[in-house]
This record gives C-alpha cells, structure tokens and sequence, in this order.
C-alpha cells in the first residue's frame, strides 16, 4: 500500500522557489490501476519521480508498506518516456540488464516476459534495429522481470503512434491482471487515462495539487466508443474546464 | 532539362544498347546497373590502386632512361630488391621486432596509464578540478621538446624510448577516455539507479561501454603517435629497428634502404590502423545514431 500525505515538494529557480507539489494526499492499494492526468507542470511526473525514490528532497510522508521512501528500490519499477535501453546490449541483454542470464532461474523468467510482451524471435536483436513500441516493451520487461510491486510509468506511450499505443494500453492491462502489479500511470491523455484507469487522478498546475479524483467503474476490456465510457471520459473532461477557478487549498483524495 | 536528366538518358540508352531489351516506360534496376556497367569495368578494390601504380610505372620508367638521379630515388625496382635482400638475411625481422617491442610496450603502458586515468577524472569531480588542468596543460607542450630532457634524466637507452613513445600514446587515450565517461548519458544512468546497479556493475555496464567509441578512437590516435615517436626516438641513437635502419642507411647514402624503412613504417603503420578499426566494427556494431 502507498500512502502519500502533505506531501510538498518546491523547486530552486532563479526567479525565486516554485511550488511543484503542494500538499498532496493519496493512498493506493495493492494491486490498483490509477492514472494521473493533467497539464505540463502540474507535477504529475514530480510526483512520480519522489514514489521512484528518485527525488528524495521532498517535505511531508510518502510511505511504500509504511515505510518512508528514502531511496530506489526494487520493489519500484519505473518506465521512462523513452525506453532508454542500453544500446550495446541485446533485447535479452538489456532485460537481464544487471542480472546474469547464466543463471537458470533469470534465463527461464526473460524468456517468459519475452514471451509475454510478444517479442518472441528478437532476443538477439539491438535496439537500433527496433521500432518505438517494440522497444518500450522491452522496458517493461526490464521492469517486470525485478518482479516490482508497483510499477510507475511516466508518459510511457506518448511518442508512439495512436495504432501501436492502443496495441501497448491493451498489453499492459494484459501485463495488470495477470501480475496484480500497481500501477500508476501518468499521461497527458484523455482518452488513455480513462481507458485505463480504475481511478483517475486530475491534477492542476501552479502549484501543482490534486483536483479530483475520478473512479471509473467500467468492466475490463473497455470499448471507447460505449456510452458510458463517453459519459466518464466529459466528466473528467469537465473538470479541466475549471482551470481558471482559483485553486482549493486541502483538496486531497482518499482513494 | 538539367544536366542530371540528360546523364540519366545516357545511362539508359547505354543499357538498352548492351542488353538490346525494347524500350519501356520505367526504367528497370537492370537498365540502371547496365548503365553504370558502361562506365567503369574496374573491380571497386582496384580504384585505390590505380594512382600509385601509375606513379610507380613513370618512376621506374624514369630511372631506367636516367632522367632521376639514383642516389636521390632509386628505381623502384632496386626498392623492391633491397626489401628482398633485407627479407632474407633476416636484417628486417630483427629490426620489426625490435621496433614493435618499443612501440607495443610504449603504447601499452600510455595507454593503460591513459584509460586509468581518463575514467579516474571522468567519474569524480574532485579528481577532474585537481587533475585535468594539469593534464590538459602538459597535453600542449610538444613532446619533441622534451626529448633533451629524458636524455640527460635517463640516456639514450631503452628506458627513455619507450618512456617517450609512453607518453606521447598517453594523452589520446586519456584525453577521448575523458570525454567518453564525462558524457555517459544521464537519462541511462538514472535507470541503473532505479535498477539499483552496484557500483561495480555501474562501471562495467554503464560507463566503460557508453564510453568505448571515445576510448577506441583514442586507441587509434594513440596507435599513430606511437608508430611516430618511435621513429624519432630511434633515429635519435639506437643499435637496432627499423628507424635505427634508416638512420644508418642515410649515413652510407644507401638511399634503397631509406625507402625500404619509410615503407615499413607506412605497413605497419597501415596494419595496426585496420586493426583497430576492425576492433570497432565488431565492438561497436550497436551503435549507429542510436538515441533511446
């Protein structure tokens, strides 16, 4: 379980501090979908980056298990917007990454998850000679195979195209239900935050807070063209459009 | 019509003529490579040749009519025999060997000394503010200039050889090792965080790979300036190698030699060249253009 209470978070610029994050309340359970969405600067990826562990300059509580994240740790996988392989290694190379596929145990779990992210036949391939969605599966079997209980993904398919990133969204909800790995997804997507999400949690910039969160209850696989889909996706839609109202102060969200 | 269209029909009526097929509306692959058939019948290998075969074919021609002076450039053929005579009576192998123990071992500790060190001020800021001026500072002075000095510090022997040849292979490696391991990619480094690398395996599957390109061409830098200095460190008083050779062949005007020591060089030379490369084709076959 995460909790995440008064969280704030201020950077350095030189105009003076800038407010990233401010006071943000949040508790995910195990094995939960949540989206984050919202403008460029509302801090979604900021916040992403402090549950990682790799930004650790943060005030208030964010806790994995009810323990303080001081650091990365295994048990948080991160999927970056660009897969960022390591370009001298091979597809099964960069999934083992800094484990051994001499091991029986590795070897026998990176040919699962190529299997599982359908790359079967390019284990010895390079990353130059893959395509954009062909790579970030590989980053997410990179991640996988650490058997991470919550996996973070920051904007993972917003440079691919819209035909390859309806294929991944699918995968990944494969990938969701059959590991129970807890998923917080950022996007700037409307259509894939509620696409994916059980919860779908609408940020505001300057500073950066939580506006609402939004809980979708529609059964899996969902169909985009369905009217209740259409129905969530005006309401989270809807809560943009109150942008310009001054921002709440102690909006939180229990989810 | 621009010139490239006219250059374009030529080529396609050159194909059409060698193959005699009827005109049709696009041109085929076939047509296209007739055409360039047409133009050139040499082998690709053979273009490279054809220079200085021709120059060669005038100067032996040249010295046969006696129109070049011997002693100043002997005909190419009496290169060819003296390389032949010093083949057989075992002269150049001593020599070769001679040479490329001075220059292996020259490069060998440079460059180890440069990648040392080049990976030592590429990872820590301390040691880059302390070293690297310095370093950096040495790296201008020509090494010829100190050559007096490691004559009066170790004599003409061995030790201040090799130690020359050392130092000049040193500051390539160190100098493109650097720069390698400085800009290992941030956003790379930030997943072996997360993936919790130790620090061992930072090194091994991080910083040494993202830096080899940069290392391996400062290899081949250093590759050269060996090969150089080696020629000035033996001409500057040796009993053996293949600058020795030359140096003592000038003294008693057997110019044949001269040139016989000159082409050596540009082999050797020419051979651990390709083999670097060859070690950065199979090393490097990952990389192209790669972002990611």
């Amino acid at each position: 379980m995460l909790t995440i209470e008064r969280l704030n978070k201020t950077f350095a610029a030189p105009s003076g501090p800038v407010v990233a994050l401010s006071n943000i309340r949040l508790q995910v359970e195990r094995g939960q979908f949540i989206t984050f969405i919202g403008p460029s600067g509302c801090g979604k990826s900021t916040l992403l980056k402090i549950v990682a562990g790799l930004d650790t300059a943060y005030e208030g509580t964010v806790e994995l298990n009810g323990k303080a994240i001081t650091g990365p740790s295994i048990e948080k996988g991160f999927i970056f917007q660009e897969p960022r392989l390591f370009p001298w290694l091979t597809v099964e190379k960069n999934i083992a990454a800094n484990l051994s596929l001499r091991s029986a145990d590795v070897r026998r779990r990176v040919d699962e998850l190529i299997e599982l992210v359908r790359l079967k036949g390019f284990e010895k391939a390079y990353p130059k000679e893959l395509s954009g969605g062909m790579a970030q599966r590989v980053a997410i079997a990179r991640a996988l195979l650490r058997k991470p209980e919550i996996l973070l993904l920051d904007e993972p398919f917003g440079a691919l195209d819209a035909f390859t990133r309806s294929h991944m969204q699918e995968a990944l909800l494969d990938i969701w239900q059959n590991s129970r790995t807890t998923m917080l997804f950022v996007t700037h997507d409307l259509d894939e935050a509620v696409f994916l999400g059980e919860k779908v949690v609408i940020m505001n910039p300057r500073p950066g807070h939580i506006r609402n969160v939004i809980g979708i209850d529609l059964p899996y696989p969902r169909k985009r063209t369905g009217a209740s889909f259409q129905e969530l996706r005006s309401r989270v839609l809807g809560e943009f459009e109150k942008v310009e109202s001054p921002p709440q102060t102690d909006v939180g969200a229990g989810i | 019509m621009s010139a490239n269209d006219i250059a374009w029909e030529g080529a396609a009526d050159a194909g059409k003529a060698a193959t005699g097929k009827p005109e049709t509306g696009k041109p085929s692959p076939g047509i296209a490579a007739a055409g360039k058939q047409g133009r050139a019948r040499l082998p690709k290998w053979l273009y490279g040749w054809v220079l200085p075969l021709a120059v060669l074919a005038l100067w032996e021609a040249a010295s046969a009519l006696g129109l070049v002076s011997d002693s100043a450039l002997p005909a190419p053929s009496r290169i060819a025999r003296a390389f032949w005579q010093l083949c057989a009576s075992g002269d150049m192998a001593e020599h070769l060997k001679m040479s490329a123990l001075r220059a292996g071992g020259g490069f060998l500790l440079g460059g180890a000394t440069g990648l040392l060190l080049g990976v030592f001020t590429g990872l820590g800021r301390w040691a880059e503010r302390t070293l690297d001026p310095s370093i950096q500072m040495l790296r201008t002075v020509p090494l010829l200039a100190v050559i007096p000095l490691f004559i009066l510090w170790f004599g003409v022997g061995e030790f201040s050889k090799v130690l020359l040849i050392a130092l000049g292979s040193f500051f390539p490696v160190y100098f493109h090792t650097h720069l390698g391991v400085n800009s290992a990619d941030k956003k790379l480094y930030e997943v072996t965080r997360i993936l919790q690398y130790s620090k061992l395996k930072l090194m091994t599957k991080l910083i040494l790979p993202a830096a080899l390109p940069n290392i391996l061409l400062g290899v081949r830098l250093s590759v050269g300036a060996s090969w150089l200095l080696l020629a000035v460190a033996e001409m500057m008083g040796a009993s053996a190698g293949v600058g020795y050779m030359i140096q003592d062949a000038r003294v008693y005007a057997q110019t044949d030699i001269v040139f016989v020591g000159i082409l050596l060089f540009a082999l050797v030379g020419k051979l651990s060249d390709s083999a670097v490369r060859l070690a950065e084709r199979r090393c490097l076959r990952w990389s192209n253009t790669y972002k990611g």
